[in-house]
């Protein structure tokens, strides 16, 4: 049998804003993947931490405070310090164009997710980028 | 012929007149509110035949204030114009707020950044990277002092949008004040201090809920006694709406966060009247433009009877429901980001309509940044040309009596009424929030309505229907990365010059205070009076009260 895609949806930094991630949540859950949400103010160490317990193939970030270039690359160096290269680095807020850009040509994140994209979009990212028989 | 023979009479007619058009097709989406409430293709009188003119509704100015809390509303004086507003450190804010003031902005509102809003000091692990990004840095007086540089303290209200460590920032603004020679008595604005709220939706808490909820008790104390002119809480469904609640569960949640915060107070030892006329209210205007206007008139009345009838409030300013207004954010989209201007203006018009004291216009940008000079203009320009120009302030309450506002106004009332039974129930606010039922209800509103948008059958145009496809091409505002680095240092040197002692000193003595039953305010003025910081203030009493954490559902 297929493993399913384990997702973890995290909030990293003091902002509170979970309506999205939740959203992001619930449709993964519902479009049959295995979600983790690690809840609010949590640390880079926490969300990395978070990554290799849970053994997930994706790690989903939520931020909407404007610390996305700062949290960012340190998740994604955090994640790369425990051997979990291959887990798949999202995130979604409120992300300026130019800075999603720059979030993905220099490797920090492989998709970045703002207002107004449809949760089939997210869900069908993950899910050809996010092979589990690969992991 | 008798009310009831009217009535009657007229549902017989109306169902004629329906048999007759029942070939007549519609069109294919839903007929309900943005909160998906259905909508009849027709009201009549038959839909208000309950409503009773002189009890339900009133005259302006006059119990139960359905019609507005002013006797003469607009044409005494205009709604309050009032930009939230901060970003980046004390000395940018300080610019944009004078900016805005020679606009003709009419009050100033703080936007504070995550580190102060959660109380961290900007030197703290935690505020790496967050340090002026989605609002303005303070730390101490020191910033507080640069923030109103040549902005007199006695001719200007000012709100501030702090919640766990509200009586810190408090403190520090009314030290500020002194400081500019301004008495107490003569300070006015708002602390938004609303706990419940945050707890319930916004979720920027320090504390557990009895500490919480202590330390507002103490402000309401202190602020009868010595700052008569301070709104002690602005009582806020902003926040639930945006989290992704109905109208209807914003209306219900924010008033049973009033009630909660009423009952405190008495369970304080204070009486209500003391208090309750400077509780203010902050209320979110979504795109449904009747059903925001009903939540108002119905918001009104509900306050006014429970506070009469169930508090026994007999100060009349205890019994109105004032507002502030800020348009959705939730509801600009990123892309064509010029509609939000559109967006805006038919917001802030429900607002105006249902009888707001002060408004905030979004600007259309910020759904990508914190808004750039151009696009907040535009944003104050879009209410100067609603109050002067449009003529919708020219006469109160117009919408009164029709029949549609009357009857969605009275249905909003009872399903209010239906919420406030099931968090009795449940065992008032606090248990709610314990067992997760607002959070959990939030939630499902949110997903059932990104599903109805991603299904096509919530419009949004520009976004799911009538999309260009382009990306938005605007200016947008950049926070220095200097910024963070500069107030760390700022920081740093203002602990080498303080009284190091006297501020250990004071810092003891809250904490002594915080483990007993006294009044903490004057404590925490002392405080902040010696330049001690607001974390080293929140660290204090964290020893003593804890930390608050949430169980993760979604």
């Amino acid at each position: 049998m297929e493993r399913k895609i384990r997702v973890l949806v995290a909030k990293p930094g003091l902002d509170g804003h979970d309506r999205g991630a939740k959203v992001v949540a619930r449709a993964l859950r519902d479009a049959g993947m295995e979600v983790i949400y690690t809840g609010l103010h949590q640390t880079p160490e926490q969300v990395a931490e978070a990554a290799l317990q849970e053994d997930v193939h994706v790690v989903g970030l939520s931020i909407l405070s404007g610390a996305h270039m700062t949290l960012v690359p340190r998740i994604r160096a955090l994640l790369d310090e425990r051997q979990l290269r291959d887990v798949l680095l999202l995130v979604g807020g409120i992300i300026p164009a130019d800075e999603a850009a720059e979030l993905k040509s220099k490797g920090y994140a492989a998709g970045v997710f703002t207002p107004g994209e449809p949760l089939d979009a997210i869900i069908n990212f993950i899910r050809a980028q996010a092979s589990p028989a690969e992991v | 012929m008798g009310e009831e023979d009217f009535t009657l009479k007229i549902r017989e007619e109306q169902q004629l007149w329906r048999e007759q058009q029942e070939q007549q097709q519609e069109r294919p989406e839903p007929f309900t509110t943005v909160s998906g409430e259905p909508v009849n293709d027709l009201y009549t009188p038959a839909d208000i035949a309950g409503l009773d003119y002189l009890k339900d509704l009133g005259f302006p100015g006059c119990y139960p204030y359905t019609r507005g809390v002013q006797s003469n509303m607009y044409r005494g004086r205009l709604w309050t114009m009032r930009q939230f507003s901060g970003f980046g450190d004390a000395f940018d804010s300080n610019r944009r707020y004078r900016y805005l003031l020679e606009q003709g902005q009419t009050g100033l509102s703080v936007a504070f950044d995550m580190p102060t809003i959660m109380g961290y000091d900007s030197d703290h692990p935690r505020a790496l990277g967050e340090v002026g990004r989605c609002g303005v840095a303070i730390d101490s007086l020191a910033d507080m002092e640069i923030l109103f540089d040549r902005i007199p303290l006695d001719q200007i209200t000012t709100s501030m949008t702090i919640n766990g460590p509200a009586a810190i920032l408090w403190c520090i603004y009314l030290a500020n004040a002194e400081k500019q020679g301004v008495p107490l008595e003569k300070v006015g604005g708002t602390i938004q201090n609303d706990i419940l709220k945050e707890y319930i939706a916004q979720k920027s808490w320090i504390f557990p809920p009895e500490p919480s909820m202590r330390l507002i008790t103490d402000i309401f104390a202190f602020a009868a006694r010595r700052v008569p002119r301070w709104n002690t809480v602005s009582i806020s469904g902003y926040h639930i709406r945006e989290a992704g609640s109905t109208a209807v569960q914003e209306l219900a949640f924010t008033l049973a966060d009033g009630f909660a915060y009423v009952e405190a107070g008495i369970k304080a030892g204070l009486d209500v009247d003391t208090f309750a006329p400077r509780l203010s209210f902050f209320f979110n205007a979504h795109l449904d433009f009747f059903e925001e206007i009903c939540k108002y008139r119905a918001a009104r009345r509900i306050w006014a009877r429970r506070m009469k009838e169930r508090y026994g409030a007999r100060d009349p300013r205890s019994w109105m429901l004032r507002f502030h207004t800020q348009t959705a954010g939730c509801s600009l989209t990123a892309q064509e980001p010029e509609n939000n201007i559109v967006r805006t203006t038919l917001e802030a018009l429900a607002a105006v309509m249902g009888g707001t004291q002060s408004l905030h216009t979004n600007s259309m940008d910020e759904v990508l940044a914190l808004p750039t000079e151009k696009a907040v203009k535009i944003a104050l320009r879009t209410q100067q040309i609603i109050a002067y120009e449009s003529g919708v302030a020219n006469t109160i309450d117009p919408l009164a009596g029709s029949y549609f506002v009357e009857a969605l106004t009275g249905r909003m009332e009872a399903a209010a009424e239906d919420y406030f039974r099931r968090i009795e129930e449940l065992g008032g606010v606090l248990a709610a929030i314990d067992c997760g039922f607002f959070q959990q209800e939030i939630a499902d509103a949110a997903y059932s309505y990104q599903q109805a948008v991603d299904r096509g059958e919530r419009v949004v145009v520009g976004m799911n229907r009538f999309a260009g496809g382009e990306l938005p091409q605007i200016e947008l505002l950049r926070i220095d990365p200097a910024v963070e680095r500069k107030q760390v240092e700022r920081l740093q040197a203002l602990r080498e010059k303080r009284d190091a002692i006297a501020v250990a000193g004071s810092l003891e003595r809250l904490k002594k205070a915080a483990a007993g039953p006294e009044n903490l305010v004057p404590y925490i003025l002392e405080a902040v009076k010696l330049y001690a910081t607001e974390g080293e203030i929140v660290a204090a009493l964290k020893e003593v009260f804890g930390e608050y954490r949430e169980k993760p559902l979604f």
